[in-house]
């Protein structure tokens, strides 16, 4: 790379030109002074035009009958027929409400946990315990849920998992929690529990570092209880940042956890188990319903859009902080 | 130890470190039985299960054995670590340069392309889009690409390194450019070696997720000899077809809940391994921006 590249500009006096020349001028100059960052900047905008920006404009489909040998321009368009198909089908209420089950539940049982969790870590003084936990409960958070799925048959498995080892130690009939109907939200929502719930402490163990120690030794020349200080200091101190993870919760709430709930679902609990992105996958990639399950992901990302904005704003206002 | 506490202190201290207690145990059990179920001899898993504990001594390797003698589960890993190595350095070969390109305040466009960035982080099509074009326009099926590139660059990480990049000091960056060295020598030479920890950090969050990525290669990548790690694994739990990956004739090694456990963490083994390195660097706080995800 040459560093002798030409400098144009540099040393002329600007010509006593029109003033929206001399802006052209100087606009341009700014453009070549940064024009090795641009450079930097070719590779990653083709990417993002390619595998961000055409699957967008793939995304017309939603309004066309696709048919794969005309292509995606030259299918033709039938309006919002598809999504018409979709919210007068039988599966819509079910799809909508077991992923909205699945996301509300998954942070109303988790956030509690977190928060104790996270307090508990913050005010054990046997460090080297306390980091021992921080640890382990961490780890599960970088496991993938095929590796997930192996560890929960070591538990749930009806011939050979360890809790149906002592259902049937103790006489009784050992169930198939991952294939039974009654179950298998149960174990979704444990399961996410199990992996996240540490890892999502790392927010609150921040915000809590983050209290002014004055405030608990203050707290405790005027004689407050350790329970008192944490009701009173420890919590205070955290809200800010539980209510920024709850909206951005709230606004990702379409997102069930496809990951999970594609590798643990299976036939027998599609009525309780099925959310949006499955449903998607299974109508598009193996139907070849590429319409309508574009038009069911198009829905979707709409509506998560005006949700995570809606949430932005709210937090914006509440906790005086935006979520991106 | 116990004499510093005040009163009521020893009590709250003992509640909470019990509380804790109960929470390791509920991560570290199911790990326990898989890592015991895996060294459990047949003879013993016929007679009554896996046992609670076993001495070292008592363990059998036949699992891991028959996994590694046939070629199935090599072939999964070799796939699995060519796309890892090969999904971590395009995606840091990507980011780098954008997060770096972006930190600079003054670079015109700079806030329209983070807007076009952030745009498609929160607005999302769904899965279909994005198939027809890998798998139909590009034709990628059967093609490791499918699974390396698509997902090649992660909003969040750019945003931490952008932010990382934006902490180094104006100051050092000019005067090497007074010395005549343009934005890419200031790039090489200047900002990468500074930002060594960010970029291992960044670049094992890629390689993690790489690893773990499970729904991509189902998706594109039919052929026998291509698939990954994660799905064959997948297969192996399910309890599929398991001549494919297990030698017949000598499957008396091991129960078939060994062999699924032994799969597990031959799995998890490169996690477990990255962890500590990982979590040097997250403790520090330099990656909470990225956790939003």
């Amino acid at each position: 790379m040459s560093q002798s590249i030409a400098k144009p500009g540099r040393g002329m006096t600007p010509a006593p030109d029109h003033p929206l020349a001399h802006r052209a001028r100087r606009l341009a100059l700014t453009l070549w002074r940064h024009r090795w960052l641009y450079l930097l900047l070719v590779p990653p905008l083709i990417y993002y035009l390619v595998f961000r920006y055409i699957p967008i404009y793939n995304a017309q489909i939603a309004f066309k009958d696709f048919f794969a040998l005309k292509g995606v321009e030259g299918s033709p368009w039938v309006g919002f027929q598809h999504f018409e198909t979709f919210f007068k089908s039988f599966y819509f209420n079910e799809l909508i409400f077991n992923t909205i089950i699945f996301s509300s539940a998954k942070l109303v049982l988790g956030l509690p946990i977190a928060i104790i969790l996270a307090i508990a870590i913050h005010e054990s003084r046997f460090l080297f315990f306390r980091s021992l936990v921080q640890t382990m409960t961490y780890l599960p958070h970088f496991l993938s849920w095929v590796i997930m799925l192996g560890l929960l048959l070591a538990l749930l498995s009806p011939s050979s998992g360890m809790i149906n080892d002592a259902i049937k130690a103790v006489g009784g009939n050992p169930i198939p929690f991952l294939t039974s109907p009654a179950w298998f939200r149960q174990v979704v929502v444990g399961s996410d529990i199990w992996k996240d719930t540490g890892w999502s402490t790392i927010l609150y163990l921040a915000a809590l570092l983050g209290i002014n120690p004055d405030l608990y030794e203050a707290a405790e020349v005027d004689g407050a209880s350790r329970w008192r200080r944490i009701w009173h200091i420890s919590l205070p101190g955290i809200i800010p940042v539980v209510v920024l993870v709850t909206l951005l919760r709230l606004g990702n709430i379409l997102d069930a956890g496809f990951n999970q709930i594609f590798v643990l679902y299976s036939v027998p609990v599609y009525s309780v188990g099925d959310i949006i992105d499955t449903w998607v996958y299974r109508s598009g990639v193996l139907d070849f319903q590429f319409s309508l399950a574009t038009a069911v992901g198009l829905f979707k990302g709409v509506i998560g859009l005006v949700l995570i904005l809606v949430a932005n704003q709210v937090a914006k206002r509440v906790a005086q902080q935006s979520l991106f | 130890m116990f004499k510093s506490f005040r009163r009521d202190e020893l009590g709250f201290q003992l509640l909470i470190n019990a509380f804790l207690l109960i929470v390791l145990l509920a991560i570290v059990i199911p790990l326990w039985r898989v890592i015991m179920t895996s060294f459990t001899p047949l003879d013993v898993y016929m007679k009554g299960g896996t046992p609670m504990f076993q001495l070292p001594w008592q363990w059998s390797l036949g699992a891991y054995e028959q996994l590694l003698t046939h070629p199935t589960f090599p072939r999964a890993t070799l796939n699995s670590i060519i796309i890892t190595l090969g999904g971590t350095a395009l995606s840091l070969f990507l980011t780098i340069p954008l997060s770096y390109a972006l930190s600079t305040r003054t670079l015109p466009g700079r806030r329209i392309i983070i807007a076009l960035i952030l745009f498609t982080f929160l607005f999302h099509v769904g899965l279909i889009p994005t198939y027809l074009l890998v798998a139909k326009t590009l034709g990628w099926s059967n093609n490791f690409l499918a699974v390396i590139v698509p997902p090649a660059v992660g909003v969040t990480n750019v945003l931490v390194m952008m932010r990382f990049f934006e902490g180094i000091p104006d100051e050092i960056k000019e005067s090497a450019r007074i010395d005549g060295a343009n934005d890419l020598q200031v790039l090489w030479s200047i900002v990468l070696p500074l930002s060594k920890p960010i970029i291992l950090t960044i670049g094992l969050f890629y390689a993690v997720y790489y690893w773990n990525e499970f729904f991509s290669p189902m998706l594109y990548l039919n052929d026998q000899n291509l698939q990954t790690l994660p799905v064959l694994l997948r297969s192996i739990l399910i309890g599929q077809n398991f001549s494919e990956y297990v030698d017949v004739d000598v499957s008396q090694a091991a129960s078939i809940e060994s062999l699924k456990s032994a799969a597990v963490l031959l799995t998890m083994l490169p996690m477990v391994l990255v962890y500590p390195w990982i979590q040097r660097y997250f403790t520090k706080g330099t990656l909470l921006g990225g956790v939003k995800e």
